[in-house]
């Protein structure tokens, strides 16, 4: 659904976005994670044709960007980085205007719609200018649906909320996610990016790495095996450190960390060797690292 | 054509939410038609009084001739060289009210950040332009008919001469209102839009964009000092090069406003 070769941009001489390859298939939702000044929003406004690239092509919905920007716009959605309501006008008559530029057939019942869905149908003759950051966020969010696009740019689209308004608009991404629209999310929320994401693509200025949550970890991180035992000892690790797999053996308090490589295999081995070493073993669990440690880990130095 | 409407729609929605704006629009046509009929009014009937002893030959002879038919008196002749003064600030309507609107057009949205999701919609450059320029011209051009409609009903009210009447609604004027005064709004506002488009503050693109009431003060101030009378003629050439001008402006407008540019370099 969208594919970029090389895409590039420079503003003078400072390289915005290098050579970025990427596909994104369609119904799939992409987290794009960067630090501030990474270049996601130049990104998405290249991907909407709000701008045009320096090098390098992409397409969107099968639409060319620089050749087929007025397809582009008419297909895909987009949350910019602020919602820029018209503060003056209601909140309907804000939709009213990007309905009838969306060229939305049913104008009434699509501004309706979206309202009732976001919780804003009472307050829609208020002018926007009344409402708080989380109810213009999901007034924007509103606005970008209207003409119900295949394909949804969201930038930044909790920035700023209070948790319960982040929780709210997340929730609503969820559901925009099972009608199997392609999202492409910009976002510095690595815990939203991780409970949304089919796949994350860390950024800056380059792609650094592209995959699903998971294989990030377990790429940067490796998959870690914690077991809890009533008393762990040195004794107890040397044991462990005597299989061939068992590599990364760590003593933190009464747990014992190890990494393996296929722990569903490995797993069974490891606990024999703990038994007879005379372990009582209280759980066994798969160590999670969060998504920051991996984005951390990976932005480090770059 | 259904874009264009609702650019129209959404601007006027907008930009008649300020009182500033309304008292903009208002007062100047209300001004540039009370002082006209005010002085046509307070000189009619001052016949021996000092102000009725001025002769057209106190006129440029061309002026005098240009203006006033030979069966006006030298009072009535007097009139008619006042008002007509007075009708060249009046058209400065049609160039004040649409660029107060325009300047404020793209600088605005800007500032309220309206303009990226604006841009990211399907609506063209040029339709989204048509569509802010016929916002701030409608409105200018309907304040200056209007403006003119009371002015023309006042003095036909006010003045009992046929004669004089028919000079002061002289076919120089007609075309100046009906033909210059539109002219003058899509310059006025291409101009502001240009000025609008690469600036970053609202006061910054108004101030600049006042620039474009100098022709019309220039033409003011060279039919008093007697540099050149209106006349018919020369005011159907300003029609003329006003219509090259406007093209041109519309043009480079449209030339002027790169959505990248606006996005990236003048946020």
């Amino acid at each position: 659904m969208i594919h970029t070769e090389n895409l590039t941009k420079k503003f003078g001489e400072l390289m915005a976005v290098e050579s970025l390859s990427l596909d994104v298939a369609e119904g799939e939702v992409f987290g794009f994670l960067g630090p501030n000044g990474a270049g996601k929003t130049t990104t998405v406004r290249m991907l909407t044709s709000l701008i045009g690239p320096t090098a390098g092509m992409a397409t969107v919905a099968g639409f060319t960007i620089g050749q087929q920007d007025t397809e582009i716009r008419r297909t895909v959605g987009v949350l910019t980085e602020s919602p820029g309501m018209y503060d003056n006008l209601s909140a309907e008559y804000n939709l009213r205007i990007f309905a009838e530029l969306y060229e939305v057939k049913d104008v009434k019942g699509q501004i309706e719609k979206y309202l009732k869905m976001l919780g804003l149908y009472e307050r829609r003759l208020d002018a926007a200018g009344t409402f708080s950051k989380g109810m213009k966020q999901k007034l924007a969010i509103a606005r970008a649906l209207l003409h119900e696009p295949r394909v949804l740019f969201l930038d930044e689209p909790t920035a700023g909320l209070d948790p319960e308004a982040a929780h709210l608009v997340r929730e609503f991404i969820a559901e925009l996610k099972k009608e199997g629209r392609t999202i492409f999310l910009c976002t510095h929320n690595l815990d939203e990016a991780d409970h949304l994401c089919d796949r994350i693509g860390v950024f800056k200025s380059h792609l650094l790495v592209v995959d699903t949550p998971a294989n990030l970890r377990a790429s940067v991180f490796g998959r870690k095996v914690v077991f809890h035992l009533r008393l762990a000892d040195e004794k107890i690790a040397s044991a462990i450190r005597s299989l061939e797999f068992a590599r990364d053996v760590r003593i933190m308090e009464n747990r014992v960390v190890v990494s393996l490589d296929n722990p569903e295999i490995q797993n069974p081995e490891v606990v024999r060797v703990l038994v007879n070493a005379g372990a009582d073993i209280q759980f066994v669990g798969e160590l999670r690292h969060s998504l920051e440690d991996v984005y951390l880990q990976l932005v480090k130095g770059v | 054509m259904n874009k264009i409407k609702t650019i129209v729609r959404k601007e006027w929605a907008e930009v008649f939410k300020n009182r500033m704006v309304i008292f903009t629009v208002a007062f100047l046509p209300i001004l540039m038609t009370v002082i006209p009929l005010g002085i046509i009014y307070g000189t009619h009937g001052t016949a021996g009084t000092k102000a009725g002893n001025l002769t057209s030959n106190e006129l440029p002879p061309e002026m005098a001739q240009s203006m006033c038919p030979g069966e006006l008196s030298s009072l009535d002749c007097l009139q008619v060289f006042m008002v007509s003064e007075f009708m060249m600030l009046f058209m400065l309507v049609p160039v004040a009210i649409p660029v107060t609107i325009a300047a404020y057009s793209i600088v605005g949205e800007k500032t309220t950040r309206s303009l990226e999701p604006l841009l990211a919609t399907p609506v063209t450059t040029t339709e989204l332009l048509i569509g802010k320029c016929l916002a701030a011209v409608i409105p200018a051009v309907l304040a200056t008919y209007t403006a003119f409609g009371v002015f023309a009903l006042g003095s036909w009210i006010i003045v009992a001469n046929k004669i004089l009447l028919t000079a002061l609604l002289a076919p120089r004027w007609l075309i100046a209102i009906f033909l210059v005064g539109p002219l003058l709004a899509v310059m006025a506002v291409t101009f502001a839009l240009m000025i609008s488009s690469r600036v970053n503050d609202p006061r910054v693109a108004e101030q600049v964009s006042m620039v474009v009431i100098l022709p019309v003060l220039v033409g003011f101030f060279g039919q008093v000092a007697g540099l050149f009378v209106l006349n018919t003629q020369i005011i159907t050439i300003v029609a003329l090069v006003m219509l090259v001008l406007d093209v041109l402006l519309l043009y480079l407008t449209t030339r002027v406003f790169q959505r990248e540019q606006i996005l990236t370099r003048w946020k």
